[in-house]
């Protein structure tokens, strides 16, 4: 094997990793704040590709309509807890954040659809667009069942995953989509080596946005909220931190990194309707190895199953899902040896 | 009373079939030190935890003349109705300073405040302005106590619902920090102090009601219960008239 | 109301009837409701009454399936060696996740159970032997001497024989030694291990029973439908009996039939109907079953049984007095020491909850651990019951050092206890609750308790369940469930438990919290004779009349130190103490 092959498959080995790297954080922000493996996160970024595409090639979106069908029926929701509680002085503010708030990228992407606009704005509505899902799918499903265990949490998580990757058939259809490269051309390392343009752009994004990820948690007030809400939740609400307040924050973290995923990834592989789910998975490869606690262990081990599975498609391209699937074994074996004796668990009630 | 800053009317609490609360009514006068003292297990910490909007309760609540029923906890903090519990419920895995910036949430926006606020915390607790850095969870004892104390006292809470505070706290440090809670009264804050530690609290408290499984048994000035025999009894066993 | 029992038989006649009324068709899908039975009642066994979930089941199936099929097709071998091989692997299968996940906290069961039966399918599909996507055909029909299991209804027979054999198997289990640490797995480990149960090994076991009735039902698919292709071992099929352990009620055996039954028949009707409406049915199904799921979990987690149930009258199955006794441990002689404290220190971080606390129990003695809230008598009692572990100091036990010790291994040597937050199964009976106590003085494994080869041990643990309750003064609600009695009562139900055990040393965390005046005096005069018996007793109470009233010497703990250590006069008496509880700043 040549240097240069060896370079390659690091330089598209990284670039891989930076995507499950931004999921990867999604899915651990997410867990730490609601408890929830949010599986469905694949989905979103996998929808994310397919509007875009859909703009690139002048049609509307199945998305639009996802988004507002979902829009209505949370919103719905909302105001019914809303009147049921007696608390309907709140009513004006949730339709405004459940329905208004989202139907406007809605109404801006019918509008652009079947336009000459901007690239930049194509992209930009794509992600106002997809923005508002993670929020909307946690107040239709998950947010009624916030009490109750990881377990069950976890079964809705997939089923969900299940529920919007059938619906992505409908509204998209069975074709595969590749979008215009963001960045076209390609750059040529020292020793001859091409690497494509959009290669690099995925590694920068993703460095950049770890460090703002970095900041938000550091610094912002905000931040600090949703690490005091996954630390101590008691706590948290005693400091006036609501935790639906705070599980809406993540989920719309976590959905921004899945549009930015599958806003990057879309040049370089085709999407289809489905793909949303290896994403999610490999992602949560990523994050399991940081224990669903850690955002720089889970960085790296996100960077870590890009290069395997880089090297596993250019050595044994059939068999690249078992072994990027099979690094979670020792992962596991290394945590159940690290469970310590003190503390009951939780007990987990199903029936 | 309808000049109490809070007032309870036969409050009950129920874990599943147990009630642990009674047909409770309390009322807290404005700038007051009330204290509700009993053994461990007369559903003291039931109570608070209730009145905060932890638990849910039935009977009738009003604070600043609102009703309570529909509030959520956050609404109460947003009110100046707070409450430090028992456990402390820190957030053990963030730096001293961090605590203490999040106990300020509701009034985040007003960065001027935050800052005197903070000042003022650290000036009240020198010891957190030495460990601002350090994480919650390796604090000590006291340590954790005042940071949970300081956290509260962030947002200029009006009505301070005190859990224990003497809780696992060496004597010296007890009488420090109820001394402070004392300095807290001076300054206008109402405050609710529910304490096994009797003598403690009806040495510092306006108002004392004595609990006992799930019911008030005793109420009256703190300074003419602190000689009672009777709450002696609750303690110690020898029954309550 | 109808028995149970003629229920129960009402319904194996009406499978033994239906080849013989029903359309062919109808039978062939009863098949396959068959079949997934057996999946879904080890789910059941899992999700149900274990608290567990994987999302590995159907890939189970694909093992077991693929390896009949190979071994039948490419080696000639017959399905009966077949089987051999089949459950072997899925067990194996089992036996290697479960290892490495049932450890850690209770999503990495699922999430790691996604990615290995992903890892599987894309196996089956990429593996030439296997035929890859497109599977492998002429698999032979099961033989049995000169019957051959060919006909469609020849194979209904089979399939339901074994679906009703695994049925009736996990219900003996369950009703067995082991069956109730299975039903006790979602009571906590705390639990468990008080009386001297292992949480891991129960949750290993389960998981491996599970994964052998996936195992047994791709056998039987492998040789039903006699060809074999990757698709029905999909992560999403896995679904599919989670919605059919759902819709069943997942912690009732039989539900996993009821589950069964109406999930195949929805998804043949679903079969019918959507391609009619629409290009992409097998989306459309995949939607409204995700739908469903989400809809039962959130507004029916109970499933169907329930109403199924309200239908059937079941009896409780009446103690057997005649039966003999379990074997007693001979008891220390009054005096001995029986528990020693030396030194014992225990840290959280920064904080020190018992700081060098020494004291001794001699065998035949009541001894009081008193002190306000705070002051580390829980965490003392942790301590010695190897709940925790000590920071530093020794805790010896019979003259055992305990530090290397599992709760189960001290719970062994006689030590039971009860907690302060009480920890029973409030869906089970008083009964049921208090022979889980005899878990060490029982043997019965899971293939015995399966076969009921363990009745004669049964009902003597039964009988002596039904002695201790005696003992506490609780026989006459032995059949109740534990949940409906007040909760004074649940703490003396928990020391009914904890002497099944047949303990030497009785540790108590408040025993007399919630009692009225009455039960508190006849709960006093229990521990008395149980004293006289030769029993030592450690005990954590608030209530003074009860302890100074009771015991022969009273430990004081204050901040995590001893304060003193002496007889109940003058501890009552002592300044110090007093001023510890009532505060020492006036």
């Amino acid at each position: 094997m040549s240097l240069d092959i060896i370079l390659i498959l690091l330089i598209d080995g990284l670039s891989t990793g930076a995507i499950y790297l931004l999921a990867g954080l999604g899915f651990v922000l997410v867990f730490s704040v609601t408890r929830v493996i949010f599986i469905p996160s694949g989905d979103i970024a996998a929808f994310a590709a397919l509007t875009l595409a859909a703009f690139q090639s002048r049609t509307v979106p199945g998305s639009i309509w996802l988004v507002a069908a979902m829009a209505a029926l949370a919103c719905l929701a909302e105001c019914m807890t809303h009147l049921r509680n007696g608390t309907a002085r709140r009513l004006p503010h949730a339709i405004f954040f459940y329905a208004v708030l989202p139907l406007i990228p809605c109404i801006v992407g019918l509008m652009i659809a079947k336009q000459d606009v901007p690239e930049a704005l194509r992209i930009v509505t794509t992600m106002a667009l997809i923005l508002p899902m993670g929020v909307l799918i946690d107040r239709l499903t998950l947010r009624p069942l916030a009490t109750s265990s990881t377990l069950i949490l976890f079964i809705v998580a997939i089923a969900v995953h299940f529920l919007i990757a059938g619906i992505g058939l409908i509204v998209f259809g069975p074709e595969g989509v590749r979008t215009n490269p963001i960045l076209d051309g390609v750059t040529t390392l020292p020793g001859g080596v091409v690497v494509p343009a959009q290669q690099i752009l995925m590694m920068i994004v993703a460095l950049l946005l770890s460090f703002v990820f970095y900041l938000f948690f550091g610094r912002s007030i905000t931040g600090k909220a949703l690490r005091a809400t996954a630390s101590n939740r008691v706590g948290a609400r005693l400091m006036g931190i609501r935790p639906e307040r705070a599980a809406a924050t993540a989920y719309l973290i976590a959905s921004g990194l899945a549009a930015i995923v599958g806003i990057l990834i879309a040049p370089v592989t085709t999407m289809y309707y489905d793909s949303g789910f290896m994403i999610g998975l490999k992602a949560s490869v990523g994050a399991i190895i940081g224990g669903m606690a850690s955002y720089p262990i889970t960085a790296i081990g996100s960077v870590f199953i890009g290069i395997l599975e880089s090297w596993a498609s250019f050595l044994a391209s059939d068999y690249k899902e078992i072994i990027i699937f099979s690094v979670v074994i020792p992962v596991l074996i290394w945590r159940s040896f690290a469970v310590h004796r003190d503390g009951d668990e939780e007990i987990e009630e199903l029936a | 009373m309808n000049d109490a800053l809070l007032s309870l009317e036969a409050i009950h609490v129920a874990y599943g079939k147990v009630e642990a609360v009674r047909g409770v009514n309390l009322a807290l006068g404005e700038g007051q030190i009330t204290t509700v003292i009993g053994a461990n297990g007369a559903g003291k910490t039931t109570l608070l935890s209730a009145a905060a909007g932890l638990l849910p309760w039935s009977g009738r609540a009003r604070y600043q003349g609102e009703d309570l029923s529909r509030m959520t906890v956050e609404d109460r903090v947003e009110r100046g109705f707070c409450l430090v519990p028992e456990q402390r419920a820190l957030f053990g895995d963030m730096p001293v300073l961090d605590n203490l910036l999040l106990g300020a949430f509701v009034r985040r926006r007003d960065k001027a405040y935050v800052k005197n606020s903070l000042e003022s915390v650290f000036e009240q607790f020198p010891r957190l302005a030495e460990r601002q850095a350090q994480l919650a969870q390796t604090l000590s004892g006291g340590e954790r106590q005042m940071l949970a104390i300081g956290r509260a006292l962030m947002s200029q809470p009006r009505l301070l619902l005190l859990d224990e505070p003497s809780l696992g706290l060496a004597p010296t440090i007890v009488r420090d920090v109820l001394k402070r809670v004392r300095g807290l009264r001076d300054q206008g804050v109402s405050i609710l102090l529910v304490e096994q530690n009797a003598r403690a609290a009806l040495d510092v408290a306006d108002y004392a009601y004595v609990m006992d499984t799930g019911e008030f048994v005793l109420e009256g000035k703190a300074a003419d219960m602190a000689s009672d025999p009777r709450v002696m009894a609750t303690y110690l066993g020898g029954g309550v008239e | 109301m109808i028995p149970a029992r003629s229920f129960a038989l009402f319904a194996v006649l009406a499978l033994l009837a239906l080849p013989a009324v029903a359309p062919p068709f109808l039978v062939t899908l009863m098949s396959h409701v068959g079949v997934s039975s057996l999946v879904v009642l080890g789910l059941v066994l899992l999700t149900g009454i274990g608290g567990m979930m994987s999302f590995g089941q159907a890939a189970f199936v694909g093992i077991a399936a693929y390896t009949t099929g190979w071994l039948t097709t490419a080696l000639g071998w017959s399905p009966w060696l077949g089987l051999v091989f089949a459950l072997a692997l899925t067990a194996a299968s089992a036996l290697a996740i479960g290892a490495i996940t049932l450890r850690l906290g209770g999503h990495f069961l699922p999430l790691s159970t996604i990615a290995w039966g992903l890892s599987i399918y894309y196996l089956f599909g990429n593996l030439e032997p296997l035929g890859r996507h497109s599977g492998m055909l002429n698999i032979p029909p099961i033989t049995l001497g000169p019957v051959s299991f060919m006909s469609q209804t020849a194979m209904y027979y089979l399939i339901w024989t074994f679906t009703l054999l695994a049925t009736l198997f996990c219900l003996n289990l369950l009703d067995s030694r082991e069956g109730r640490a299975l039903r006790l797995l979602r009571g906590g480990a705390h639990l468990m291990g008080s009386i001297g149960m292992d949480t891991f090994r129960t949750r290993l076991r389960v998981f491996v029973i599970a994964g052998i009735l996936a195992g047994l039902a791709g056998w039987l698919y492998a040789h039903m439908t006699r060809f074999i292709s990757p698709a029905p071992f999909e992560v999403k099929i896995s679904i599919e009996y989670l919605l059919m352990a759902m819709t069943g009620g997942a912690s009732q055996v039989a539900g996993a039939t009821v589950g069964a039954s109406l999930i195949v028949l929805i998804k043949n009707w679903l079969q019918d109907l959507l391609p009619h409406l629409t290009d992409n049915p097998a989306q459309l199904e995949q939607v409204a079953f995700a739908l469903m799921l989400i809809l039962i979990l959130r507004f029916a987690r109970s499933g169907l049984m329930p109403l199924v149930l309200k239908l059937v009258k079941r009896m409780p199955r009446p103690v057997d007095v005649q039966a003999g006794l379990l074997p007693k441990r001979r008891l220390p002689a009054t005096g001995e020491t029986v528990l020693e404290v030396d030194a014992v220190e225990r840290r959280f971080g920064g904080l020190v909850a018992v700081n060098k606390v020494s004291f001794n129990v001699k065998a035949g003695e009541i001894v009081g651990l008193i002190g306000p809230n705070g002051a580390g008598k829980s965490t003392m009692f942790n301590l010695i019951t190897g709940t925790l572990s000590v920071s530093s100091g020794t805790v010896r036990f019979l003259g055992k050092d305990t530090r290397r010790l599992s709760q189960r291994q001290i719970a062994a040597l006689g030590c039971a206890r009860t907690f302060q937050h009480v920890k029973l199964r409030p869906a089970m009976s008083l009964l049921d609750n208090v022979v889980g106590g005899t878990y060490l003085r029982t043997q019965a494994g899971y293939i015995k308790s399966g076969l009921k080869l363990d009745r004669e041990e049964e009902e003597r643990a039964r009988l002596e369940a039904l002695m201790r309750l005696e003992q506490v003064g609780l026989a006459e609600r032995a059949h109740d469930l534990a949940g409906d009695l007040p909760l004074g009562q649940q703490r003396v139900l928990e020391i009914a438990r904890a002497l099944a055990l047949d303990p030497v040393l009785l540790i108590l965390d408040e025993p007399a919290a919630g009692l009225r005046k009455k039960e508190k005096d006849a709960l006093a005069a229990l521990l008395r004779k149980l004293r006289d018996d030769g029993l030592t007793i450690l005990i954590v109470e608030h209530d003074m009349d009860f302890v100074m009233n009771l015991v022969d010497r009273i430990v004081v703990m204050v901040f995590g130190q001893k304060l003193r250590e002496g007889d109940p006069t003058t501890i009552r008496r002592d300044p110090a103490v007093q001023e510890a509880y009532l505060g020492g700043l006036a």
